[in-house]
Parts: structure tokens; C-alpha cells; sequence
């Protein structure tokens, strides 16, 4: 047969090509349920690693961890779909809450872009929704050794009692390598790695910002507590002023006795 | 069996795939600022090298001259993407690791290299043999840049530190340069330099 005729070339390519989609669109289809469940547990892992609970079951330690929808208002209601393995979507904003040790933690999904590809991370605020428990950063192609390292503890754990907000604006950040003039609220880069270090500053200031009216309401509650306090303070001067006058009074009456004393005594004397 | 014992030895020597033929310098370049990407990448090439091999081995009197190459190029991308597939659905954790090289192994010219070179030549035993040769050849390069590049860049292997901290304290730095590509590329040099001064044969007239 002449395998470089026309008629066998394309009958050739032809074929191949439909075996090919064939074979793919199998392995694809039948592999398919077994992926987006590896997707969701991996998703789910990735949350949990940002509330730092990086052992055990993932589907157990699950359990403990709810998934929320912030309203506009800043206020949170339960979200009862299935669970989303893509946070991308900006009308829909979900807040996981969970319970580590006793103390209330809230998570937060993010997206950016690094540089060859979408990043994206987790997270994790302490109850005053203002300081940093935990991160989880992922990347779909950052180059191992300089942009990838953004998954490593050394960088991730830098994040950690972190303050994310101030009067309104996220000022959690991510500067240059040993450009850290602000501990309290920056991090380190990684060097070699500055786009990517610098997609995870812009990430984190535009998806948290996203949340402020739930954030804000964290300082809402932090000024009532001033206000309790205000008050405790008030009614503590006010204690202080009723015993003042009272002591005024003692003195007014004792310096009167005094001087009554001192006449008379004065008085017997010139007798 | 001393014609397969060739086949599998030449390809890590006198005719290493990236030192002596310099193919596969992209990747190279790319995943070797650590020793375990790099590891990593080595064994999937060699993998599918030798599983493309193979099938295109067995196809190879079937195959029209004029389409050839596409033909070569649809069986990696096609086997590239079952692994990866596979991966997905049963080692969820490797398929993350490997999700950065997928794309790489596509375009690693050692692969269309040895597929157009071999296994349009010669039976599928030799082919498979060849494919792991030059696969294992490919992942030695990698495997010293690498190991120069993590232990003078970062000061640890594998992510552990190596070099003490006492010599830190005493004014020794990492070298930054090392972790940039430009520096693989440099070290790529002076391992084809090295082979070369060793084997006169190499060097051209």
C-alpha cells in the first residue's frame, strides 16, 4: 500500500484524529466525578491548612467549618448549595467560620493572578476580624524556587498577627524583600519572585476589600466595647465626684468644729 | 543485548541529549532552581518519552512520511494529557506537583527528537529502551544543575538546609544569582565545556 498518497494521508489523519477525541473524551468523562471530588477535598484542605488544622481527616475536620454568603448589609447568612471550588465569581461572597480551640475564625477565599497564571489563597482572621490567623496561598504555574515559594510556610507564616484594616483600607501588604518598614501590617517578598509577591499584595487588598462592610462591622463592635467602657468610665467619675463632694463636706463641717473649738478656747483663755 | 546495553548507556554519555545535543534547554532552564522539581520533571519525561516511543515504534510503517511529525506530536499530547488525567482521578497530590511540567513535557524537544530520530527506525523494544535511556540522560543533567544551583541559591537540598548556620554568621551569603535562569544556563555551559575537554571526540573540526 502507498502510505504517501493523498487518499491515505488524509484517511490517515482523519482517523487518528477521531480515536484520539474519542480516547480523550472517555478517559474524561469517566474520570470526571472521581476528579471533582479530589478538586473539592483538595479545596477544602486548602481552607483547613489556612485555619491551620493540616492533620487528620479532611471530610471529619470539615464538619466543624460553615459556609457562609456576606449580605450587603455586612451581615452573614448561611449558604446551603453545594459546595464551590472556585471563588472567582464577586456577587456571591462566602465566609467560612469555624470554631479552632474554642475561638471564633473567619475565612476568607482570594484571587489574583501571578505571573504565568492565576493565583489564588485563603485567609484565616481571628475573631476581631482584623488580625491574621493563617494563610493557604496556591499557584497554577509560578516558577518553582522563586514565585512558587509564595505556598511555603516561610511565607505564609509571616502573615500571622498581621493587622489587615485600618480606617477602612486593607493595609495588609506584601512588600519588597527587607523593604519591611511597617511589621505590624507587611511581609517580607520573596526575591527573585517580585511579580508574584506583588500579585499576592494586590489579591489580598482588592478581595478583602470586597468584605470591608463585614470587616468594618468587626469595628463596629470594637466601638461599642468603647462605648461600654465610656460609660463604665462615666459613671466611675461620677462615683468619684459624689464621694468628693462628700468628703467636702466632711471637711467643711470638721474645719467649722475646729474654728468653734478655737473661739471658745481663745474666749476661756481671755477669762 | 550489547546493541540494547549501547542503546541505553550512550544516551547518558557520549550522546547525552541535552549536553552533547543541547535539546531541552528550555526546561532545563526552567525547573531547575530546586532538586525535587527537578527530579520531578526527569522521571515524567522519561516516563512518556518511553511510552511514546513505544507507540510510535509500532506505528512507524503505517505513519504518512508527509504528516509525520503531527502524527508524533498528537501521540505525546495525547498520552501526556491520559497521565495527567489519571493523575488527577487517583493521585491528586502528584497531578498538582506535575500540573507545572505538563505543558513543558509537551514541548521538550528531546521527545520529537527521539521520535523522529529512533522510533520511526527501529522495533519497540529498542525504542522503550532508548526512551528510558535518553529520558534518565535528560533527568542527570537536571539533576546536577540543580543540586548547584539549591545548595549555592538557597543553601539547602530537597529544602533542607545544608550549608550551617555558623558559616552564615560568618559572612557567607547565597548567591541570588544562582536561583535566575540565566545562571542554568551558565552551568549548562560549562557541563557541555567539561564533557567536551573530556571527550576530544565531541569537539568539532
Amino acid at each position: 500500500m502507498n502510505t504517501n498518497s493523498n487518499a491515505y494521508t488524509i484517511g490517515y489523519a482523519s482517523i487518528m484524529v477521531i480515536i484520539v477525541a474519542f480516547l480523550l473524551a472517555f478517559i474524561s468523562s469517566s474520570l470526571k466525578e472521581k476528579q471533582t471530588e479530589n478538586v473539592k477535598l483538595d479545596t477544602k484542605k486548602q481552607i483547613l491548612s489556612a485555619l491551620n488544622i493540616k492533620d487528620g481527616d479532611v471530610a471529619a475536620n470539615w464538619e466543624n467549618v460553615n459556609d457562609f454568603i456576606l449580605n450587603a448589609d455586612g451581615t452573614l447568612s448561611a449558604y446551603d448549595g453545594e459546595f464551590k471550588t472556585n471563588y472567582s465569581d464577586t456577587t456571591e461572597l462566602h465566609v467560612f467560620e469555624s470554631n479552632v480551640n474554642g475561638e471564633k475564625k473567619y475565612v476568607f477565599p482570594v484571587r489574583g493572578a501571578g505571573l504565568w497564571g492565576p493565583i489564588w489563597g485563603y485567609v484565616a482572621l481571628n475573631a476581631d476580624k482584623n488580625t491574621v490567623y493563617g494563610t493557604y496561598f496556591g499557584h497554577e504555574g509560578e516558577t518553582p524556587g522563586l514565585g512558587a515559594e509564595i505556598t511555603k510556610p516561610i511565607f505564609t507564616e509571616q502573615f500571622v498577627d498581621k493587622t489587615v484594616s485600618k480606617d477602612g483600607n486593607i493595609v495588609l501588604s506584601v512588600v519588597k524583600n527587607g523593604k519591611v518598614s511597617d511589621p505590624s501590617c507587611e511581609v517580607d517578598g520573596i526575591s527573585g519572585g517580585t511579580i508574584t509577591s506583588k500579585g499576592v499584595d494586590e489579591m489580598l487588598k482588592t478581595c478583602l476589600k470586597r468584605y470591608s462592610s463585614f470587616l468594618s462591622s468587626a469595628t463596629d463592635a470594637t466601638s461599642g466595647a468603647t462605648k461600654v467602657e465610656a460609660a463604665a468610665q462615666d459613671s466611675a467619675a461620677a462615683k468619684i465626684a459624689v464621694v468628693d463632694s462628700t468628703i467636702n463636706a466632711v471637711k467643711d463641717t470638721i474645719v467649722a468644729k475646729v474654728d468653734s473649738i478655737v473661739k471658745e478656747v481663745k474666749d476661756e483663755l481671755k477669762k | 543485548m550489547s546493541n540494547l546495553k549501547e542503546t541505553f548507556l550512550t544516551p547518558l554519555g557520549l550522546n547525552n541529549p541535552v549536553a552533547v545535543q543541547v535539546l531541552g534547554i528550555c526546561s532545563a532552564l526552567a525547573v531547575t532552581a530546586q532538586l525535587e522539581p527537578a527530579i520531578v520533571m526527569g522521571l515524567s519525561v522519561t516516563i512518556i518519552l518511553a511510552l511514546a516511543n513505544v507507540v510510535i515504534s509500532l506505528l512507524r510503517n503505517t505513519i504518512p512520511n508527509r504528516i509525520r511529525i503531527i502524527v508524533q506530536l498528537v501521540v505525546v499530547a495525547t498520552l501526556v494529557t491520559i497521565v495527567s488525567e489519571v493523575l488527577k482521578a487517583f493521585a491528586y497530590d502528584v497531578s498538582v506537583a506535575l500540573s507545572v511540567y505538563v505543558g513543558l513535557i509537551i514541548t521538550n524537544c528531546i521527545l520529537m527528537g527521539r521520535l523522529e530520530a529512533f522510533a520511526m527506525a527501529n522495533g519497540p523494544v529498542d525504542s522503550l529502551v532508548d526512551g528510558i535511556g535518553n529520558g534518565l540522560g535528560y533527568a542527570i543533567i537536571l539533576v546536577i544543575v540543580a543540586f548547584i544551583r539549591e545548595l549555592f541559591g538557597a543553601g539547602t537540598l530537597f529544602g533542607f538546609q545544608i550549608i550551617p548556620d555558623c558559616l552564615y554568621e560568618a559572612g557567607y551569603m547565597n548567591c541570588g544569582l544562582m536561583l535566575m535562569p540565566p545562571m542554568a544556563l551558565i552551568i549548562l555551559g560549562c557541563i557541555i565545556w567539561a564533557m567536551r575537554a573530556k571527550n576530544p571526540e565531541l569537539q568539532e573540526k
